[in-house]
């Protein structure tokens, strides 16, 4: 039994990097195909460095997600905090309603309906091509915040009211706190929040297609790239966007197997 | 006395704001352009168009019901052997399964194609046991393969976390009152694990319903989803935006109507649907 259920977890983790086996193995082919493997060569990452549209499509994927995940944090953190406090529970309910639609939304309406937008108001204004680096930023902070505000909640939830009420009365400024008391008890939240952004900003495709104009970031020019023929330097990126994402999950485990061992030893004391 | 803090109500209005400009106007616009015409004449003939993408409503939903029941299958055994290992290996797995949904998934989509194509490795591999090579690519069971491969994390990750929460005690309650593997499953595991599974239906059908890509690519120009639709039309330019708009409505009223039934069975009291 306990053989079989290995092995089970086995061919599903098989199934989930068949593709990417794929991808890195063909982004050290020595010819341009995609399909039969020739020889072995680094010419595509060499390429790749001479790649300047996709090089710049990096950059744009790069600035979009940095801004959209610095913006919907601090937004979404504060948006949290005056939730909470809202003392009316309908109108609580009722944001939080309005939250959750980008989430339960698929994502093709969601990036339509933030087009019709931008184009009606580019109109309005006069525009003449009203897509571009704004509008693609404006969306992905719009569909992060939702992300944001849900990571911090819980965190602002489980902290003690009192405490903020003791800071006041030992002469806090409301501001001073914020930052010394809220913000320390939240803080795991909102680097959450902030991580989750920042991914899923990073992986956009449906919305930034819909909402990018001529600001292409990387899955766009990969889109545009998988239409006609896709070469084994977009493998080769995408190897390479691996093995940093790789590198960061075993720093990131490792670190917080380290943290609980620490605590766990604490609670031993 | 409550003294005044930092936690006023007032510190959410520019998130009030933005969501009200960018989620709740954006929708009245396409409500807007779903009922009128391209002089902006209000009409109901771009609803009564519909009729014309029944076929690729049915296609969309049938395919995305078929690749959500499949990955259902697939994510629950894998979920509860996960939860069977030491908690290292554990974190690890997580890991493991959640490393793909950062590397774009076009790309990873598009790697299908050179497994399953007519010269791909799957045929290939066929050939050299003697065997006759498989249509793969340009089918049906092609794009449902890819929506349960795209979206199969999101299905894994949620019955993890409630599995792994599961109370053991209430397990070997089960066992000592005489309950055999399959009742205790039926009676005690998966009712507890239903919140789970109901975030993870959704977070699979959601997308799959509404996706382009996967079709386009896997199912070639044969397979014409809801998502193709939408694209197609708007790349068409601003005369089609009123239809495109009216199957975008739709679509998404076919979305909450899921959802809501969906809701219907969970009996998770916050409303939460998502983890």
């Amino acid at each position: 039994m306990k053989a079989l259920s290995r092995l089970y977890v086995g061919l599903i983790i098989f199934f989930l990097y068949a593709p990417v086996l794929v991808m890195i193995a063909f982004s050290f082919n020595d010819s341009s195909s995609v399909w039969v493997f020739t020889g072995f060569s680094t010419q595509w990452y060499k390429d790749l460095l001479s790649n300047t549209v996709m090089l710049t499509a990096l950059k744009h994927t790069l600035i979009v997600a940095v801004l959209s995940a610095v913006f919907s944090t601090v937004i979404g953190t504060a948006a949290a905090v005056g939730i909470m406090a809202l003392r009316k529970k309908i109108t609580a309910k009722l944001v939080m309603s309005v939250t959750q639609i980008p989430m339960m939304n698929a994502d093709i309406v969601t990036g339509i309906s933030l087009m019709l937008l931008f184009v009606f108001v580019g109109k309005l204004i006069g525009l003449h091509e009203s897509l571009g680096f704004l509008t693609v930023l404006i969306a992905h902070i719009t569909f992060n915040l939702p992300y944001v505000i849900l990571s911090v909640m819980p965190k602002l939830k489980q902290t003690d009211s009192n405490l903020q009420e003791a800071a006041l009365d030992l002469g806090c400024t409301p501001l001073q706190a914020f930052f010394k008391v809220i913000v320390p008890s939240i803080s795991t939240g909102i680097a959450t929040g902030f991580i989750m952004a920042f991914t899923l900003s990073l992986d956009d495709f449906v919305i930034s297609y819909f909402t990018c104009g001529t600001y292409q970031t990387l899955p766009i020019i990969i889109y545009n790239m998988t239409k006609k023929s896709v070469t084994p330097d977009t493998y080769a990126l995408s190897t390479l966007i691996f093995i940093v994402i790789f590198a960061l999950l075993v720093f990131y485990n490792t670190l917080q197997n380290k943290s609980e061992k620490k605590s766990g030893q604490k609670r031993r004391v | 006395m409550k003294k005044k803090s930092f936690g006023n109500r007032f510190v959410a209005s520019p998130y009030i704001v933005w969501s009200v400009i960018f989620i709740v106007v954006p929708l009245v616009i396409m409500l807007y352009f779903a009922l009128t015409d391209t002089n902006g004449v209000f009409t109901l003939e771009n609803l009564a168009n519909i009729g014309k993408y029944k076929k690729a409503f049915g296609i969309s939903i049938l395919y995305a019901a078929v690749a959500t029941v499949i990955t259902l299958l697939l994510a629950y055994p894998m979920a509860y052997f996960m939860t069977k290992l030491k908690i290292s290996s554990q974190r690890m797995l997580m890991l493991i399964v959640m490393l793909p949904m950062w590397m774009n998934f076009l790309i990873r989509t598009y790697s299908w194609i050179t497994i399953l194509a007519n010269t791909g490795l799957i045929n290939t591999f066929l050939q050299k046991l003697g065997l006759s090579p498989v249509k793969l690519m340009y089918t049906p069971g092609a794009v449902i393969l890819g929506m349960v491969y795209d979206f199969i994390p999101y299905m894994i990750l949620p019955i993890y976390s409630v599995m792994s929460k599961l109370d053991k005690s209430l397990l070997e309650a089960a066992e000592d009152l005489g309950s055999n593997s399959l009742t205790k499953f039926r009676r005690v595991i998966l009712p507890l694990t239903r919140p789970g599974i109901i975030s993870g239906i959704t977070m699979v059908f959601v997308p799959s319903v509404s996706t382009f890509y996967i079709s386009q690519k896997l199912g070639g120009n044969k397979t014409m989803l809801v998502g193709d639709a939408i694209e197609y039309l708007f790349n068409l330019g601003p005369d089609y935006y009123n239809v495109a708009s009216a199957i975008s409505l739709i679509l998404m009223i076919l979305i909450l109507i899921c959802l809501f039934v969906m809701n219907r069975f969970s009996d998770d009291e916050d409303g939460g649907v998502i983890i």
